[in-house]
């Protein structure tokens, strides 16, 4: 029994990274009371860039910053139109994933089908590897998986226990209160947007690099969105995310694992589960209202201006 | 040095309204001859093979009308629904549906269809995208799930029902496994305009589908502007607590919302399956579904704005392709100048309810 779960579950965490990655970014970005809809746009580009420095012999971590980057800049021109100029968040976020399918589906064109020459392995911790079940599912990521449990964590320590943590928070829920006690809401809230950015940037690295490892156009097939949802079904708190994330990477992962010991169901209906799970999710949660209106960000979505 | 800020002005700038379009576009246009420029094409070329050679002759601007007329039937749908607020960005998924109700009718019907079998195609097309929105208007009306994310995972698995389909149970057994339907019968296709006698269509591939959408935009524009209806989403969608005060039903808004959008996108879906195309194939994914979001955005949720928007939009698909063809470039180019327009249009938009002013001297 143990040995047909563990690589299910090793498959499933594997799969959860990126999307754990991408939510936890959107989910500060939406504790700031902002709502980016252009997860996958920034995805898609941060995805690019990783691949391209690969691609020129960049090594892994120039490919890192240069998503980060990638994902920071779109995510900046969506701040700049939203928080600055006022326009409508989910417009905004649907050009800037429009904007970066566009541009990295014509730029990546040079590199369709390629091969990553250089790429992110898995790294076995020394003795916790041989954990069963835990092992190789856990102590045995890659490089961006521990980075990604690292930032999980600082993420909740940020923002439950720290000053900052809390004044991004209550900007969310009142930006006017939490003009009138000082702070600056569209300096925060670019901050946010950025981090954000830089977050869905690396989880494209993630596809790019480490999952993948070559360039195929569209490759984050709507994670995106699903991170998205995620972060809805987290009810806004970091470790829920991950949670989520590793339930989604279950249900994928089965998939994969029946098809593997040959039972007889459409490859396709297979590739659906996510986005059904996705749905189904979010019908579960959403029902709920009183329980989506207790935590959700009070000001999401809404424009603030700070003349106003 | 002069520090600019955004001053609030008392009343909406409706010059605005139609500049900000326009400032939208030449900002793209800018931009697409640096982009040019930076690829190594003389600009002023690739500005010539883009935007004027797709439509200097009669075949050019009647394969512009077979590009707009799906954009603009699927944005007018959208607009209504925009206009409460409620996203249906599924729309993509909702028009694979319905070619795919259509394309089921062609086939069952493939050797005895008759004259009927059309006007049924286009029935079952609309039913199809209105059955695929349903979904998404029940679980928004009845569960609260948000409306964006559904309809848009909704998209995914329509696109894996067609590919189920094509690779499957209606693939043509003639097709050496290539993943196409057979070509439908001419009972199944809308007539070209040239054999009704349109002699200025001679020779090209322009059919009456398009007449659906001519007629859709009057009506769609009395059902926005001077439709009771028409009104109550308006307001339920600028003034929410004022619309729930006056009683007007919000679960009512969302099915009719997205039964509107789902329908038109489910016509645009035949009008390509049973016109250019012929066929059901796993290669169609003409992205208009999320390409009229722009159209409707760049038309202000207004029929006539809209008409003129798709007009644009398909000049940006067609310049895609002849960059393509000609100048070797990738045909991604146009998503890219569709996804600046946008955000260039969302942009320009902050001139209709501010005006730029200087920071007063004192307050430096």
């Amino acid at each position: 029994m143990l040995e047909s779960v563990t690589p299910l579950a090793a498959s499933a965490v594997a799969l959860a990274m990126p999307l754990i990655l991408a939510a936890l970014g959107e989910l500060v970005v939406e504790r700031a009371g902002v709502l980016n809809l252009g997860l996958e746009g920034m995805m898609l580009l941060g995805a690019l860039a990783a691949f391209a420095t690969v691609a020129h012999g960049g090594g892994l971590v120039p490919a890192i910053l240069a998503a980060a980057a990638a994902g920071i800049l779109a995510s900046l021109a969506f701040g700049f139109i939203t928080l600055t100029l006022q326009a409508n968040q989910v417009a905004a976020g649907l050009s800037l994933t429009i904007l970066g399918a566009g541009v990295s589906a014509f730029v990546g064109r040079q590199y369709v089908g390629f091969r990553a020459p250089a790429s992110f392995e898995d790294l076995p911790i020394p003795l916790l590897s041989k954990v069963p079940l835990l092992g190789p599912s856990l102590f045995s990521l890659n490089a961006l998986g521990y980075a990604t449990l690292a930032l999980l964590a600082g993420t909740a320590w940020f923002l439950y226990r720290t000053r900052a943590g809390l004044a991004l928070r209550s900007i969310g829920e009142s930006p006017v209160v939490a003009r009138s006690l000082g702070l600056h809401v569209s300096r925060v809230r670019y901050g946010a947007v950025a981090f954000g950015g830089a977050m869905a940037g690396i989880a494209g690295c993630y596809y790019a690099v480490a999952q993948f490892k070559m360039w195929q156009e569209g490759l984050t097939s709507g994670n995106g969105w699903i991170a998205l949802a995620l972060v809805v079904f987290a009810t806004w708190r970091p470790l829920r995310v991950a949670f989520g994330a590793l339930l989604f990477g279950g249900v994928s992962a089965l998939g994969l694992y029946l098809q593997a010991i040959g039972v007889q169901v459409s490859t396709f209906a297979l590739a659906s589960l996510p986005y059904l799970a996705t749905v189904a999710v979010l019908v579960a949660i959403s029902a709920d209202q009183q329980m989506i209106r207790r935590h959700a960000p009070a000001s999401l979505g809404k424009p603030f201006h700070d003349d106003s | 040095m002069i520090r600019l800020r955004l001053v609030p002005r008392a009343q909406p700038s409706r010059a605005m309204l139609f500049v900000a379009p326009l400032l939208a576009i030449a900002l793209t246009l800018l931009v697409g001859l640096l982009v040019f420029a930076w690829l190594g094409q003389n600009p002023l070329r690739a500005f010539r093979v883009f935007f004027v050679d797709p439509v200097s002759d009669m075949s050019g601007v009647s394969e512009l009308f077979l590009k707009a007329s799906p954009l603009c039937l699927i944005a007018l749908g959208l607009a209504i629904g925009f206009r409460a607020s409620i996203w249906n960005i599924g729309a993509e998924g909702q028009m694979y549906m319905g070619g795919i109700f259509a394309t089921g009718l062609a086939i069952a019907f493939h050797d005895r269809g008759g004259a009927w079998l059309l006007p049924a195609m286009i029935l079952a097309g609309a039913i199809g995208g209105m059955l695929w929105a349903s979904i998404t208007a029940a679980l928004r009306a009845h569960f609260h799930a948000n409306e964006i994310l559904v309809s848009l995972m909704l998209t995914y698995v329509a696109d894996y029902v067609v590919k189920y389909l094509v690779f499957g149970p209606w693939q043509d057994p003639q097709a050496n496994n290539f993943p196409i339907t057979v070509q439908f019968s001419d009972n199944a296709l809308f007539p070209l305009l040239a054999q009704w006698g349109w002699e200025a269509f001679e020779g090209t591939r322009l059919n009456a589908s398009v007449l659906i959408t001519l007629a859709a935009i009057p009506l769609a524009w009395i059902f926005m502007e001077r439709s009771f209806l028409g009104f109550q989403l308006l307001v339920s969608g600028l003034a929410p607590a004022a619309a729930r005060y006056a009683g007007f039903a919000e679960k009512r808004m969302v099915w009719l919302a997205l039964l509107v959008s789902g329908g038109a996108a489910g016509l645009a879906g035949v009008s390509e399956v049973a016109g250019p195309i012929g066929q059901l194939n796993d290669r169609w994914q003409p992205l208009y579904g999320f390409t009229a979001i722009i159209v409707a955005a760049l038309g202000r949720l207004n029929a006539i704005g809209i008409a003129l928007a798709s007009l644009l939009m398909a000049l940006l698909y067609l310049g895609g392709e002849a960059v393509q063809i000609t100048l070797q470039l990738p045909k991604a180019l146009s998503q890219v100048f569709q996804g600046l327009l946008l955000m260039f249009l969302l942009g320009c938009d902050v001139l209709v309810n501010y005006r730029i002013g200087r920071v007063p001297a004192a307050a430096l």
